[in-house]
């Protein structure tokens, strides 16, 4: 009996020692590592059940998910529909799934605060999914930069948008560019030339290509503002100099010393009606401009940027 | 004594050969160049992450599929066949028996993963055309992996020590899914007061804890995995499969071979 | 030195699913085996011969009693290095061949490596297994796998051989061949235990059985004094169609068979009988003592023991 007697108080003080020294080691790496917070399921209660569901394989169900969410909304972007009530959804669980994935950011700030056709029209649901962004990667300006973005494009808030990125750029690895725009919001928050260097900036680093083509499709309608608002300015010049309006483009240019034959970025001139209004000639091609809309203009059908560029 | 151990290892290792067990790599190689070749398909900015969460998934899965499913039958099936009366007649301790038979699945369950682990890497080469040095960290991640594997075969072991195989499979499973959720239990633990605090702390800690060994989707985003991590899921992983075999070797010590 | 005692061991079985009730298996069992002989094991089936051999292997554990083999504890690990076992209905490692399987167990009894394949092919030879090279053992037939069972029993040279039902499954020539084996054993100067239900085997080969029953011990002894206890009568045979007179004048009890006559009669009354057989001019064939069978014994011993369960009732 006592070889077996040996085995048993042998085999006994392993699993003791070895059982105690687990616990030990498991309140390390739980130091180590983010916990798993109870708030978090408060926060997402759904796409935690998915998280919790796909049994550690997160990060497989986070790309099938955020495969989905593109697919989601390039189908119904496409199709022109008015509501996109999946979108936040989508993202949420994608992000909750993996929480650093971080195009999926990036895509929430360009399409879930705009309002319809091209978003869904939820910047707070955009707002809290950069926070719980930067509250899993704060060393991300990119998420600093995207909050910033939803501010300023969707709320106009440029005490908040200044905030954030100036959160942004205090992250190690930031750009350059994010105290700039810190500085720009607080002085020059409605200035076409902040809203041209941020979209610019979504363009560079967005690697998504619908996120890419509504960047282009901002500048191009900030391009064309900043020319039907050069050319009314020259209008009303022109006006209060002569008491009365152009009766042509050409002058208009050469009275005004504006450029010649100016025209829309796709090279289409610019028209003046006979009331003096500088419009554009196809303002469908156009869908976020502010200025040169035809009077009495009704969209052809559902504005798409994906056939603009 | 560490012959023995390693004659039944290799008897075990065998078995699992002649037993057809590598097919599944057939299976996996099919799963795996399926995947790359369509995801080559529908770009959108995720090949790599999708190769790298789907392999190493894939490898994770595959394994303790195998690990659950031969570990539970390593002892129950020499008590029913009757197989093991000519090995314990020998001068064969029975806990020599128990670690052998284990150090038999790993080492199988090694071998099965270094060749998913190749397939992985050319999946990954077939979508990304090269190798970048981020790469590396699925290294990580599949050694963290064989550390699951450890435990998932010595947790097998255990069960298999007293119990029907059938059981033995469902206790398993239960374990490998609650010991995905080790950390929601210890949170909840840390929520709750008094008796339930102890129960709950006392299953939390009793129960895998695989969260931590998962990285897969850190190293599909090419993040590092911290020296620390690896240091001490190492040592996590050795103490609990110690814990398991330990057990293993206190019950069927005292086993009764009908 | 004894090769095997046994001290009292007794195993109780916990059976019930719920409600477990104890069932005895094993009455306290107290035996020796002495070095060097053949020592049967008799029993019907479900007498306790198996547990009894389970327990000696370290199988199961003992309820209580403690047992000595070849002068060390039973439970010593090195007493296994020199003891072999047959289980009963032997199976092994489908997926091995048998040089593969006697192999593996070369190297767990501790049989160094370079003498390991030439033992293997030995006893693989001893059993009369030849001509398997690379066939599984899943392909083997029950006789086939009996023979292994033999095979990796005796194959590291034990000094002890524990065999539990060794001719079961086997065909004629085959139960032949084993008992040759088992005399040879003998003659090799081992001890060979063994258990059977089969009482020719035991009588031809055994030089002491017990006979067990219900788990408990009815009897033991010498198979030559077990055999002899009923004496004093003789067998006479010889050729013939006709009972003389004066043989039946004797007091032969005489049957006629065939072309011989079969007469049964006292010892003392020998030399009478041969003398009338000589004045008779008949052929004498053979003249035997008679002995009682085994199987009288053993039966009477079981017969025994119900008779006095049944007054107990």
């Amino acid at each position: 009996m006592s070889a077996q007697r040996r085995t048993t108080v042998i085999a006994a003080s392993c699993l003791i020692v070895s059982f105690a020294a687990c616990v030990v080691l498991l309140r390390q790496i739980d130091r180590i590592r983010p916990p798993a917070l109870a708030e978090d399921q408060i926060y997402i209660s759904s796409p935690k059940m998915i998280h919790r569901a796909s049994l550690g394989f997160d990060g497989l169900m986070a790309c099938i998910y955020w495969t989905r969410t593109v697919q989601y909304f390039g189908h119904r972007h496409f199709n022109g529909e008015m509501s996109y009530n999946e979108l936040a959804p989508l993202l949420e669980i994608t992000t909750a799934l993996d929480p650093e994935l971080l195009p999926a950011y990036q895509f929430g700030a360009s399409f879930l605060a705009p309002p319809p056709p091209h978003g869904a029209g939820e910047p707070d649901r955009a707002i809290q999914l950069m926070e719980y962004g930067i509250q899993h990667n704060p060393d991300h300006w990119q998420l600093y930069y995207n909050l910033g973005f939803v501010y300023y494009t969707e709320l106009k808030d440029y005490k908040r948008a200044a905030n954030a990125f100036e959160r942004g750029s205090r992250v190690p690895d930031s750009q350059p560019f994010m105290k700039v725009m810190a500085a720009l919001m607080a002085e020059h928050g409605g200035d076409l030339l902040t809203a041209r260097l941020l979209w610019s900036k979504t363009f560079e680093t967005a690697r998504e290509k619908d996120i890419r083509e509504n960047a282009i499709a901002h500048l191009r309608a900030l391009q064309v503002d900043e020319d039907i608002g050069r050319l009314q300015a020259g209008v009303t010049d022109f006006g209060e100099r002569t008491g009365r309006l152009p009766t042509s483009m050409s002058e208009l240019t050469t009275a005004e010393h504006l450029p010649a034959n100016p025209a829309d970025p796709d090279g289409n001139p610019y028209l003046m009606t006979p009331r003096g209004l500088i419009v554009l000639q196809k303002p469908d091609d156009f869908p976020f401009v502010t200025r040169g809309i035809p009077p009495g203009y009704k969209p052809s059908g559902p504005a798409r940027f994906h056939h603009a560029s | 004594m560490t012959s023995r151990i390693a004659y039944i290892a290799s008897n075990t290792f065998r078995e699992a050969v002649r037993d057809r067990v590598l097919y599944n790599l057939i299976a996996f190689a099919l799963l795996l160049s399926g995947a790359a070749i369509f995801v080559g398909q529908i770009s959108i900015d995720i090949e790599r992450l999708v190769v790298v969460n789907l392999g190493l998934a894939a490898v994770s899965l595959f394994g303790t599929v195998i690990a659950i499913f031969i570990g539970i039958g390593l002892v129950s099936k020499e008590i029913e066949k009757r197989t093991l009366y000519t090995v314990l007649s020998r001068p064969v301790r029975r806990w020599e028996f128990i670690i052998g038979k284990f150090f038999g699945l790993a080492g199988t369950l090694v071998v099965n993963t270094f060749f998913m682990a190749i397939g992985v890497f050319a999946a990954l080469l077939y979508v990304a055309h090269k190798f970048s040095r981020p790469d590396a960290l699925i290294l990580i991640a599949l050694y963290f992996i064989i550390l699951e594997f450890l435990m998932i075969c010595a947790l097998a072991l255990l069960f298999s020590s007293f119990s029907t195989p059938l059981l033995s499979a469902v206790f398993a499973f239960s374990l490998f899914v609650i010991g995905s959720f080790a950390d929601d239990l210890r949170a909840f633990a840390e929520l709750s007061h008094g008796f339930t605090h102890w129960v709950a702390a006392a299953a939390a800690y009793l129960v895998p804890n695989f969260s931590a060994l998962n990285v897969i989707s850190a190293v599909a985003h090419q993040q590092p995995v911290g020296a620390q991590l690896v240091l001490s899921n190492t040592l996590y992983a050795l103490l609990y499969t110690t814990v398991a075999l330990s057990g293993a070797v206190l019950i069927f010590e005292r086993r009764n071979l009908k | 030195m004894a090769a095997i005692e046994i001290l009292d061991l007794e195993k109780t079985y916990l059976v019930g699913f719920w409600c477990k009730r104890p069932k005895r298996a094993l009455q306290p069992l107290r035996l020796t085996i002495e070095e060097g002989e053949i020592f049967g094991f008799l029993g019907p089936n479900g007498a306790g011969k198996t547990t009894t051999l389970k327990i000696l292997m370290g199988l199961v554990f003992p309820t209580a009693g403690t047992a000595r083999i070849l002068g060390r504890e039973w439970t010593d690990p090195e007493v296994k290095a020199q003891i072999g076992f047959l289980p009963e209905q032997p199976y092994f490692y489908d997926y091995l061949t048998a040089h593969e399987l006697l192999d593996y167990f070369g190297q767990l009894s501790g049989v160094p490596a370079r003498e390991r394949k030439r033992r293997v092919e030995e006893v693989l030879s001893l059993v009369g297994l030849t001509d398997i090279k690379g066939l599984q053992l899943r392909r083997f037939s029950k006789g086939m796998l009996q023979r292994i069972g033999i095979a990796q029993a005796i194959l590291h040279n034990p000094r002890l051989v524990f065999l539990d039902e060794p001719m079961s499954g086997l065909d004629p020539l085959g139960r032949r061949e084993v008992r040759d084996l088992i005399a040879q054993l003998k003659q090799d100067g081992k001890t060979v235990f063994f258990s059977t239900h089969i009482l020719s085997d035991a009588e031809a080969l055994c030089d002491r059985v017990a006979i067990i029953h219900k788990g408990e011990l009815r009897g033991v002894g010498a198979v030559d004094d077990l055999t002899s206890s009923v004496v004093g009568k003789i067998e006479v045979i010889w050729q013939g169609t006709q009972i003389p007179a004066s043989i039946k004048a004797l007091g032969a009890e005489c049957h006629v068979s065939g072309d011989n006559v079969r007469a049964v009669i006292s010892d003392n009354q020998q030399d009478a009988i041969i003398d009338a057989l000589r004045r008779e001019r008949v052929r004498l064939i053979s003249i035997t003592p008679l002995r009682t069978s085994l199987e009288t014994y053993f039966v009477e011993k079981l017969q025994h023991s119900q008779t006095t369960a049944g007054k107990r009732a």
